[in-house]
């Protein structure tokens, strides 16, 4: 069993990814393949991620979350990030990446800063 | 009080966790707070990617060797390598700087080893391997021995 599950699930235009263990260089492979086949097979603009049950999440988690980021915005679409918790947002904010992606504090919060609540 | 523990193994990244696990059970016992635990992690990942991706540059027949070491309330880790080295150190520390942007690196990983930490030390050299020692002091109070 990989030690990072996801979730996920299309609301309208948004793919709501929730992740689910823990996610490193180990895990970030299979998690950029999964979720480039979504954004690949189907029609999404936005991307939520709910980090609500995500345990564990160094800085190869901070590049997979980018390379997605830079899908999504040459779509025009939005990132939000949701849930995370005190130990990732330390991460994320080090890294300068609130100044491209925005977080909620919960899912229905993000769905409905996307417009699908 | 001080104890240690030494783990050895293969340059393959389904070791980082092991490596971070193992770690995180021996420092159990000195009643880290959960936020020190999980930084701690995080750290351990951080130095033994580098070794893998970097040091190692994918190779999975390296060798990698976590030392820790903990007295009184103070944690220190060494995570060491026999790869390549890195040729600037100082660039290697900027955040956001990476060798390896194709692989979607992010660049964060001595910035967050530097953050989560109190001291942090790199050794290395052009094919001499890299050590890196980190040094963490916990909040709480040193377990008492007889």
């Amino acid at each position: 069993m990989s030690l990072l599950q996801l979730e996920t699930e299309v609301h309208g235009t948004v793919l709501v990814v929730r992740l689910f263990g823990e996610l490193d260089h180990h895990t970030a492979s299979s998690l950029r393949d999964q979720l480039d086949f979504e954004l690949k097979e189907r029609q999404i603009s936005h991307l939520l991620l709910n980090l609500k049950h995500l345990s564990f999440m160094d800085s190869s988690g901070l590049g997979v979350i980018l390379g997605r980021y830079k899908i999504i915005s040459s779509r025009k679409g939005k990132m939000v990030v949701c849930s995370m918790n005190p130990i990732i947002y330390r991460i994320f904010e080090m890294s300068g990446m609130f100044k491209i992606l925005s977080v909620k504090e919960s899912e229905e919060e993000a769905l409905s800063a996307l417009g699908v609540a | 009080m001080r104890n240690m523990m030494q783990l050895t193994f293969s340059s393959r990244s389904e070791n980082e966790a092991l490596a971070r696990v193992s770690v995180a059970a021996f420092l159990m016992p000195f009643d880290p707070t959960l936020e020190e635990l999980t930084e701690i992690k995080t750290v351990i990942s951080e130095a033994v990617t580098n070794s893998i991706i970097h040091g190692y540059d994918n190779r999975p027949d390296g060798l990698i060797t976590i030392r820790t070491t903990i007295e009184n309330n103070s944690v220190i880790i060494e995570v060491e390598d026999e790869g390549i080295g890195i040729a600037n150190v100082e660039e290697a520390r900027q955040p956001l700087f990476t060798t390896k942007p194709e692989l979607e690196r992010s660049g964060m990983g001595f910035t967050i080893m530097e953050n989560f930490m109190d001291e942090l030390e790199i050794v290395t050299g052009p094919n001499r391997g890299t050590k890196i020692r980190m040094v963490k002091h916990l909040s709480t109070q040193p377990i008492m021995s007889n």
